[in-house]
């Protein structure tokens, strides 16, 4: 546990160094986010309805901007086969990867969402739901996106092959996060939506950081 | 038996575009599909093949 | 009964298996063109006209048969991706990739005819039907592999890296699949459902299995056909290739 801990605050601390980056996926999701009303129109009541999924898909695509450094720069100066090497089981250490990419990228948009989510005029308590969604739905984005970053470690044109394998195994997250916040709109209740998207992130707890340890030994072969 | 004539199975009650163009476009996937493994494997074994050729030139 | 048991890793070396693939492709690609004779004689001639949707609903004679493979097709390269983590066999990762254009042209084929059919009875090409939708994304995993696998350079990272996404996309396959749906009944999608709306007649039903088993062997033999490429293609330098028959000359 205490090898988990180094890990966390290791990254953590050379994130808190490299604040530009962090910045540059928040800034993203801010400008993608106020782009769509520029697209669409400045009509509330359509507005309203595109929120939850504008929100979520720029939430998603700029999660993702960051993954590509997940594993990278260990990869590069060697701290990842020390790691291998070390008494840990790896895929602890990738877990505390793993939490801390989601410390630095996910959370952020998590609180910075409901801000965004004021220039569609959603009310308090969808903004509520939205939170809510977004801080059940992005650690599944990080742990799902790290076994893309590991499988693409190393890989020629590995950013974008990263999206085109990462994106389709995001849609269940979407559709559930995205859909709690409309079915709560529309009155149906957030419940279910958002117990699912619990319940995969159990199962992500569990088996991604497994599969993403498996894809770094093949890349550190 | 469903068709009177040539022309009406061609014609498939009008819906001929969509039924020929799904069979159609099936049937032409599947034959492209073979051609381009065929033409996979014609040209590996015609590259070993000059290989092993060169490689035993090269031994005598 | 006391047969002793096949030596089944005998075969698992390329150098058994491209002869035996050699061997066994003929008959595979045979069956094919039987099954698939019977299958477009039964569609066409044998298939009463559909009440409600006239003649259009013969697509569906390809149209299940092919959805029904590409997801057939992704189980068995996570089957043989399992096998080849598991046992550290080579043949199996190549099995995998010779499959997986097969698989990703029968997602294809299956939207293709899912839009021809969804014209007339819809009226529109695409509908976000909880099928099609979910058929997309299998196509978006089927290039999502093919297009890892092709970037690694070295074949044997390449195929357990690919056994890897392979796995982690069966175990996604049915939870995208029920999310799609879920999303689906939320929005009030298109209740016109393709394998619902005519009451499945015992010969539609014969059609489509006798298709859908055209569609499997024709799988088998390209497999087979393309597994032996793949394998003349890593195993150059081994000596058995430069022994085969038709190297000499």
């Amino acid at each position: 546990m205490n090898a988990f801990v180094a890990i966390l605050r290791r990254d953590l601390l050379l994130a808190m160094r490299r604040k530009s980056e962090m910045l540059t996926a928040l800034f993203f999701f801010m400008i993608v986010v106020s782009l769509f009303p520029l697209g669409i129109g400045p009509e509330t009541a359509l507005l309203r309805r595109i929120a939850p999924g504008v929100l979520w898909v720029a939430a998603l695509l700029a999660a993702m901007l960051s993954l590509n450094r997940l594993f990278a720069a260990d990869h590069q100066d060697g701290t990842l086969e020390q790691m291998t090497l070390s008494p840990t089981p790896l895929s602890l250490l990738v877990g505390g990867k793993v939490l801390a990419h989601w410390l630095t990228a996910g959370l952020p948009l998590v609180l910075l969402a409901p801000v965004l989510g004021l220039q569609f005029d959603l009310s308090s308590r969808a903004l509520g739901i939205l939170m809510l969604s977004l801080l059940l739905g992005t650690p599944l984005l990080s742990l799902i996106g790290a076994i893309g970053a590991a499988l693409t470690l190393g890989v020629r044109g590995g950013g974008v092959l990263l999206s085109l394998l990462v994106l389709p195994l995001y849609i269940p997250a979407l559709i559930f996060g995205a859909g709690a916040v409309e079915a709560d709109m529309a009155g149906l209740g957030a419940g279910g939506h958002l117990s699912l998207l619990g319940a995969l992130l159990a199962l992500g707890v569990f088996f991604a950081p497994w599969a993403a340890t498996a894809a770094l030994r093949i890349a550190l072969e | 038996m469903n068709w009177g004539s040539a022309s009406e199975f061609f014609a498939m009650g009008g819906y001929g575009f969509y039924v020929w163009g799904s069979f159609g476009v099936t049937a032409a996937a599947l034959l492209i599909e073979t051609l381009l493994v065929k033409k996979r494997l014609g040209d590996t074994r015609r590259l070993l093949r000059r290989e092993l050729a060169a490689d035993r030139e090269s031994q005598d | 009964m006391s047969q002793p048991l096949i030596n089944w890793f005998k075969f698992a070396s390329p150098a058994s298996f491209y002869p035996l693939a050699g061997k066994l492709w003929p008959w595979f690609a045979a069956l094919a063109t039987a099954f698939a004779a019977a299958g477009l004689w039964i569609s066409f001639f044998v298939a009463p006209t559909d009440f409600q949707q006239g003649e259009g609903y013969r697509i569906i004679f390809i149209h299940v048969p092919a959805s029904w493979m590409s997801m057939f097709i992704y189980c068995v390269m996570a089957f043989w991706s399992a096998i080849g983590i598991g046992f550290n066999t080579r043949l199996s990762g190549m099995m995998s990739s010779a499959l997986a254009p097969t698989g990703a042209l029968f997602a294809f084929l299956s939207l293709w005819t899912g839009a021809l059919w969804g014209k007339p009875m819809w009226g529109a090409w695409w509908v976000w039907d909880a099928r099609l939708t979910s058929e997309l994304i299998l196509l978006f995993l089927y290039l999502g592999y093919i297009a890892l696998t092709a970037a690694i350079d070295d074949p044997r990272r390449a195929d357990k890296a690919g056994a890897i996404v392979s796995l982690v996309g069966v175990i996604n396959v049915p939870i995208i699949y029920f999310s799609v749906k879920w999303w689906n009944t939320l929005h009030q999608g298109a209740s016109v459902s393709m394998t619902k709306a005519p009451t499945m007649a015992a010969t539609m039903l014969w059609g489509m299995l006798l298709m859908a088993l055209a569609f499997w062997m024709y799988s088998i033999a390209v497999a087979l056909y393309r597994v032996r490429a793949i394998i003349l293609e890593r195993e150059r330098h081994a000596t058995w290739v430069a022994e085969l028959p038709e190297m000499q000359r």
